[in-house]
């Protein structure tokens, strides 16, 4: 198991040898992925005491936040900068796809759109897992990575509009049959759960935890990682790169050392929160 | 001896009995009791002095502070406290009757107040307090030398000390909990009733024995008590009409007058002796449970519903509990044009919390069943693909990345054995 200081040292050269590191998320990117983050931990930290309310460790939870008034006015404080995030990446998408034509946004090798590649890939995968065949080559973005991104996607969707259905509900009573009042309830809580046990453990160590990215994959704070690294994990994307010569337009700057910690302090808090929480939804179960 | 004194005496002792006890015939025995006793006093005015011992000479002996008898007990009696007290018109000898002259027989016969207050007497037999030991006159109405009527502030009995009185025994470590009873004092001095007699000094403030009587106390279990299941609306109702009128049209009112004995009454969501002010937070956070106790089904669906979910965390207590949509006292069913969640009346039962409720936000259920596939179809299968796609998913990945974990270590172990690779 590479430790710490290996992983470091592959986003920090160490005594400033300069190995290459390439931009993976734009600076916009990153932002989004800390916002997406941190109004998440707010609203399970906040959702968790009201869906297992009668766990000993809601109240705790409840009354740590700041009491009941507290906890309701978090949840929607989260959910509404997550919703702004969520229509500034909409927008985003829109500008770029839409009106300036960037055909790699909806298909292709650099889109999120999921496509014939990634069915082989998991398949591939799954026979590499048990030593049936080679393992695959991924792309700019592998298929556990779409998704990722498309079950946050789906989930923003329905947790938001079941949110707001109970956050409104005689507004949403106008459009809405008596019955469906009680069914976002239902779709909420589920649905919020299922994000929870997916991100807290699923995203965690498909991303950050699995002894490829071990603590935790810095790219998503730093976004950039080593040549090394890139070759490693997409070599089709580097090889593409390299066939188009656009491998030095990709060019980034090696991370300062404060950045690397910055972002280890942030990232491991949020790991933590979201493992605690993870244990605490599965005691509710078991306990 | 003073005028004044005696008619305190007579209007004292002419006071009716507890409300509780007052029959036509205790009216007439009071009556018949006074003239007794006032022509008693008559008679003693008129009487020569020499045939019985005055006061005065019995305190020759008896105002010494350390005078005691053979057993070491102190018959000290305090001759201007007797006087002042109720029963200071009358002469010693009054009570202690074989004390005819001096020097007086070594054995006193003991006091027997059934003498004169045979009403009160016969009530004690057959009470809870019959086998009271000693006097259990003296118990509650304290020491026999200075006994005041009840309304006098000096009273053990007056509204204001009863509490304290009965609290004696019934307290912590007392007489009671010796008997297997419930310390109550603590509780009722917490409570509302307790609160307005210790803190407001409200007189009609319900203290012991305005639920339990005085002198006729019955256990709970007698129907004749006034603390018996089905007495306890009536009782409770003697102070609280309205609230009892409401009750008694209900559906748990109709059912205790029909003799189910399972339906509740006040003290089964009140308490008895812990009764809180319904509008506080602790009162709203335990009311639930005790209305879930019989309501089981309602309850778990109940508690399926955001109003509990909320609820729950304590805190938030604004949130609809039971009675804030079915009423507290008059419960009726929604088939009841008056009821509150009568389809008529949803929209205003709702509107008191949610502003701007429709016709169609009150046809949410707040006790929908998601496990129920008759009753709310719609939900059943919600929360079924709700399930199969959390259950599905997470089955999916789970597998997934516990066989990818795996491989990737074998492979790194493999790697950085053969090359000491950092990367695998």
């Amino acid at each position: 198991m590479p430790d710490l200081e290996k992983v470091a040292a592959n986003n920090t050269p160490p005594g400033g040898s300069p190995g290459r590191f390439f931009q993976r998320f734009t600076r916009e990117q990153r932002y989004l992925h800390g916002v997406l983050f941190s109004t998440f931990l707010g609203l399970a930290g906040t959702g968790l005491p009201l869906r297992f309310s009668e766990s000993i460790w809601a109240r705790g939870l409840a009354r740590g936040v700041g009491g009941f008034g507290a906890i309701l006015f978090f949840h929607k404080l989260c959910a509404v900068v997550l919703t702004i995030a969520f229509l500034i990446h909409l927008k985003e998408i829109f500008t770029r796809g839409i009106l300036h034509g960037e055909k790699g946004i909806f298909w292709g090798s650099t889109s999120m759109v999921a496509n014939w590649k990634d069915v082989k890939d998991l398949v591939g995968h799954l026979r590499w897992f048990v030593g049936l065949g080679p393992k695959p080559e991924f792309e700019r973005y592998a298929y556990w990575e779409k998704f990722d991104y498309w079950a946050v996607f789906w989930g923003m969707i329905v947790i938001g509009f079941s949110g707001y259905a109970m956050w409104f509900a005689p507004f949403f009573a106008h459009f809405l049959p008596g019955w469906a009042l009680n069914a976002v309830l239902v779709i909420h809580s589920e649905e919020g759960l299922l994000a929870i046990l997916f991100i807290f453990s699923i995203h965690f160590v498909n991303t950050h935890l699995r002894p490829d990215s071990f603590p935790m994959d810095m790219v998503v704070f730093t976004g950039v990682e080593s040549e090394e690294e890139f070759k490693h994990k997409r070599p089709l994307e580097y090889e593409r790169l390299a066939r188009e010569g656009k491998l030095e337009s990709r060019l980034g700057e090696a991370p300062q050392t404060w950045q690397v910690n910055f972002s280890k302090v942030i990232g491991f808090t949020a790991i933590f929160i979201g493992l605690t929480l993870l244990v605490l939804t599965l005691s509710a179960y078991f306990i | 001896m003073t005028e004044a004194a005696i008619q305190r005496g007579f209007s004292l002792l002419a006071q009716p009995s507890p409300a509780s006890q007052r029959t036509p015939g205790t009216w007439a025995r009071a009556l018949f009791r006074t003239a007794v006793i006032a022509a008693g006093i008559a008679a003693l005015l008129l009487t020569a002095p020499g045939r019985l011992h005055a006061q005065a000479e019995c305190l020759a002996c008896h105002a010494d502070k350390t005078l005691q008898d053979a057993n070491g007990h102190s018959v000290t009696v305090d001759g201007d406290h007797f006087g002042a007290s109720v029963h200071g018109v009358f002469k010693c000898n009054d009570c202690h009757i074989n004390i005819k002259e001096y020097p007086h027989p070594d054995q006193v016969v003991k006091v027997d107040c059934k003498k004169c207050h045979a009403d009160e007497a016969s009530g004690l037999t057959g009470s809870v307090h019959a086998n009271a030991a000693e006097h259990p006159c003296m118990s509650c109405h304290g020491d026999a030398h200075s006994i005041f009527p009840k309304a006098d502030s000096r009273s053990n009995v007056y509204p204001l000390n009863i509490p304290h009185t009965c609290g004696a025994c019934h307290g912590n470590d007392g007489m009671a909990q010796k008997h297997g009873l419930a310390s109550v004092f603590p509780s009722y001095m917490d409570s509302i009733h307790g609160f307005a007699l210790s803190k407001e000094g409200l007189l009609v403030a319900a203290n012991c024995q305005s639920c339990h009587g005085s002198h006729h106390i019955l256990s709970h279990t007698n129907p004749e008590s006034p603390t018996y299941k089905a007495n306890i609306p009536k009782t409770c109702g003697s102070c609280h009409a309205k609230i009892n009128d409401d009750y008694m049209g209900g559906a748990h009112g109709k059912a205790v007058a029909g003799g189910n004995l399972k339906a509740p009454v006040c003290t089964d969501c009140h308490t008895a002796h812990s009764i809180l002010q319904p509008t506080e937070a602790a009162f709203r956070m335990q009311s639930t449970p005790i209305c879930g106790s019989c309501h089981k089904d309602k309850l778990s669906t109940y508690h399926d519903t955001f109003h509990s979910q909320l609820g729950l965390l304590g805190g938030y207590v604004e949130t609809a509990r039971c009675w804030d949509c079915h009423g507290a006292h008059g419960i009726l069913p929604a088939s009841d044009p008056k009821s509150p969640i009568a389809p008529a009346n949803l929209i205003a039962t709702c509107g008191r919390c949610h502003n701007g409720a429709n016709r169609s936000f009150v046809q949410y259920q707040p006790h929908a069943n998601a496990h129920d596939r008759k009753l709310n179809p719609a939900l059943y299968f919600i929360r079924l693909f709700m399930n199969l796609l959390l259950a599905g998913t997470l089955t999916f990945f789970l597998i997934h990345t516990l066989l990818w974990l795996i491989r990737a270590r074998y492979n790194q172990i493999k790697k950085k054995t053969a090359e000491g690779d950092k990367n695998a």
